[in-house]
């Protein structure tokens, strides 16, 4: 699992910042992070200042709807938009090294082996006309100049053996189209795991797959996970998935964070009316099976016209309880009680319990 | 791999048979009358009927299509009035020429292959390689251009782009002699001055329409998510686009090339027209007009050939590259 001297060497001892609750470094660190395409429609702020860090080992979902930000956020880390038509503007530090601004060639070479991307549809993410095997090789080659073809092979196969794959050295000669979802997204998952990457980011890496598969594929970043100590971006729309895995939770509403916290303090004391949303809104085991879930009215906002003030008030029920503080100013991020637990709305803390307590606490899997 | 190669030789087999089936109906169902062409002065019914006899056009047809099928694969016997003996393959005797039609053939076959092969190399390159730089160079003023000349040549007609550059190279500049086929065994450089003109012709017109089909074809590629995955990976711009898109982005220029190849070598009569130069395309059209019939089947049979074989060549392409066509 050893990377040649020249890649190790190459990462400089990050600073020592405290980090607030593991107490371990963030290898990643976002901060103010604001994304903007230039569209013939209008400048479409695709995220409008995020920040957030990851630590190694600690896992960091995202969560919220088509459109909220969150895979433009990665394809942002990993430096995958188009710099003609993106600006991108805030920091992003990667084991240290600031990316925005870096030349494409040095971003280039930190890909796929500093930080690597687990994608949604493994079956339109893997080359139809390459076998497996030979596109885990070429991720491996392209950071490993001196493997020799064999080395590089026989790491193909111990990566797809590592992932779960049954008769690695065969499966490595077949086709994408000649593996079941499951096995596709594990050879993905060997994929972006062969040069022992420090970050990986999952961009709704179970969407395309059944349920069952679903926790094998969780169960599995879980444990290379734990044996990489790696630090992982799970995006996701599903909050079951991130109850399960992750650590922390950033909700993105609108290119903007609006709840940001422990996985305990999000999904069990939810403080945002969006993050309400979902989890009314999510149907759950317990309880009446046939009692009703409650959908966030409306549409996911334009990001080219954003609504004013806080994004989410023309979808907002409490909306209309600051008088028009909602429509007229942008909230920002601030502490809601708990250390570390952060959220973006004008409501009073008393408010949100008040209402969380009458109104959300006993629909779906906010129970 | 190898069901898949037997299947599709059977099918263009099947294919080939039909074809012939229905040129030989052709035969019978067109208004003209192949013995008037053999007996054109002082014919009465008597003698008609003796060429008719002699011409085997009194056996039954399938009797007749057997014969002429036995003509194509082992040679037959025509009978005196039609050059005797025919050896395979064996396409009948014109009366309209007073030749073996194979013959014939024979003579303008290498004629339209000296065409088409060079234009086809010519415009498959500067076609695929311009919509490809330009897809890379989406919104550039390379792109723009590159857009612009392939929309004038692609809606431009063969016989002006011709007559426009015959009129410059030929009349004008008088820098290359009038069109004509040299063989290419005898002397190749007449063979290329020959033919630079229509391979040209060819080649603007065709490249526009591949340059544009290459640049949606690569635009399209590059939104793919595996495109995406292979950045990813951390490959350089380089490999990423010459290797992952280019694979998937020239599966359906194969595909139209293969055809369009195979439909230009069963004719291109106007480039031949317009350059004066007698290949298969001509040889059709004149026996069309004169109602020579052996001709005519042989000249069906010939650009089906064409067509069968080249999508034949797509077919067999396309499973090399796309491992999924394999599974057929």
């Amino acid at each position: 699992m050893g990377k040649p001297e020249s890649a190790s060497s190459g990462k400089p001892d990050r600073p020592s910042v405290p980090e607030q609750r593991s107490g371990e470094d963030p290898y990643l660190r976002v901060s103010d992070l604001r994304v903007r395409f230039d569209t013939e429609d209008g400048v479409v702020r695709a995220v409008d200042g995020v920040s957030f860090e990851v630590a190694r080992g600690r896992t960091l979902g995202i969560v919220g709807e088509s459109g909220s930000g969150k895979s433009v956020t990665s394809l942002a880390i990993l430096g995958l938009h188009n710099a003609k038509r993106t600006s991108i503007t805030g920091e992003i530090s990667v084991g240290g090294r600031q990316l925005v601004g870096l030349p494409d060639e040095e971003v280039r070479r930190l890909r796929g082996r500093d930080m690597s991307m687990i994608f949604q549809d493994p079956l339109s993410a893997l080359h139809p006309y390459y076998t497996v095997g030979r596109q885990i090789v070429e991720a491996y080659r392209v950071h490993h100049p001196k493997a020799g073809k064999r080395a590089a092979r026989q790491r193909a196969v111990d990566m797809l053996g590592r992932v779960g794959i049954p008769q690695p050295a065969r499966r490595f000669d077949q086709y994408p189209h000649e593996f079941s979802g499951g096995m596709r997204q594990r050879a993905m998952i060997a994929m972006a795991l062969v040069n022992d990457p420090d970050l990986v980011i999952a961009d709704e890496p179970t969407t395309a797959l059944d349920v069952t598969v679903q926790a094998q594929i969780l169960d599995l970043l879980a444990d290379l996970q734990a044996e990489f100590n790696s630090a992982i971006i799970l995006i996701t729309h599903d909050l079951g998935v991130v109850s399960q895995v992750a650590d922390e939770v950033l909700v993105m509403y609108g290119g903007r964070a609006v709840e940001h916290g422990s996985v305990e303090q999000v999904l069990r004391r939810p403080q945002h009316p969006y993050t309400w949303g979902l989890l009314s809104s999510v149907p759950s085991l317990h309880g009446d099976a046939d009692a009703d879930l409650m959908p966030i009215p409306g549409n996911p906002p334009s990001l080219i016209n954003l609504p004013s003030g806080c994004a989410f008030h023309p979808r907002c029920r409490y909306a209309g309880r600051n008088g028009d503080r909602s429509r007229s100013e942008v909230p920002e991020l601030r502490p809601a009680g708990a250390p570390g637990h952060l959220v973006a709305c004008h409501l009073s803390a008393d408010d949100r319990t008040l209402l969380y307590a009458e109104d959300i606490a006993h629909v779906g899997v906010a129970r | 791999m190898v069901r898949f190669l037997l299947k599709r030789v059977m099918l263009a087999i099947s294919v080939l048979f039909a074809v012939s089936v229905v040129s030989f109906l052709l035969f019978f169902a067109l208004p003209a009358d192949p013995v008037t062409g053999m007996c054109p002065k002082n014919c009465n019914a008597e003698r008609l009927e003796r060429v008719r006899t002699e011409l085997g056009l009194n056996e039954p047809k399938v009797q007749q299509y057997a014969d002429y099928m036995k003509g194509i694969f082992v040679g037959r016997d025509l009978g005196s009035a039609q050059g005797g003996e025919c050896a395979a393959p064996c396409l009948g005797y014109s009366y309209v020429n007073s030749e073996a039609v194979t013959d014939t053939f024979a003579r303008v076959l290498p004629v339209t292959l000296s065409i088409v092969l060079p234009a086809a190399v010519l415009w498959l390159a500067i076609g695929v390689g311009l919509g490809m730089i330009s897809a890379l160079r989406r919104g550039s003023l390379l792109d723009r251009i590159s857009i612009g000349l392939t929309l004038t040549f692609a809606s431009l007609q063969l016989y002006f782009v011709g007559a426009v550059l015959l009129l410059i190279f030929v009349y004008t500049l008088k820098i290359l002699p009038t069109p004509r086929y040299t063989s290419l065994f005898e002397d190749p450089v007449e063979w290329a001055r020959g033919l630079v003109l229509a391979w040209v012709t060819l080649a603007l017109l065709f490249s526009a329409i591949y340059a544009r089909l290459s640049r949606a074809q690569m635009l399209e590629t590059l939104s793919e998510d595996y495109v995406r995955t292979a950045r990813a990976k951390g490959m350089p711009k380089r490999q990423v686009y010459g290797k992952h898109a280019l694979r998937a982005a020239i599966t359906p220029i194969v595909t139209i090339a293969g055809l369009d190849v195979g439909t230009a070598l069963g004719g291109t009569v106007i480039t031949e027209t317009t350059f004066g130069i007698q290949g298969l395309g001509r040889t059709a059209v004149e026996a069309v007009r004169q109602g020579d019939l052996p001709t005519i089947m042989a000249t069906v049979l010939i650009a089906a050939l064409f067509v069968v074989v080249a999508n034949m060549v797509v077919d067999l392409l396309y499973a090399f590259i796309d491992p999924r066509v394999r599974l057929g």
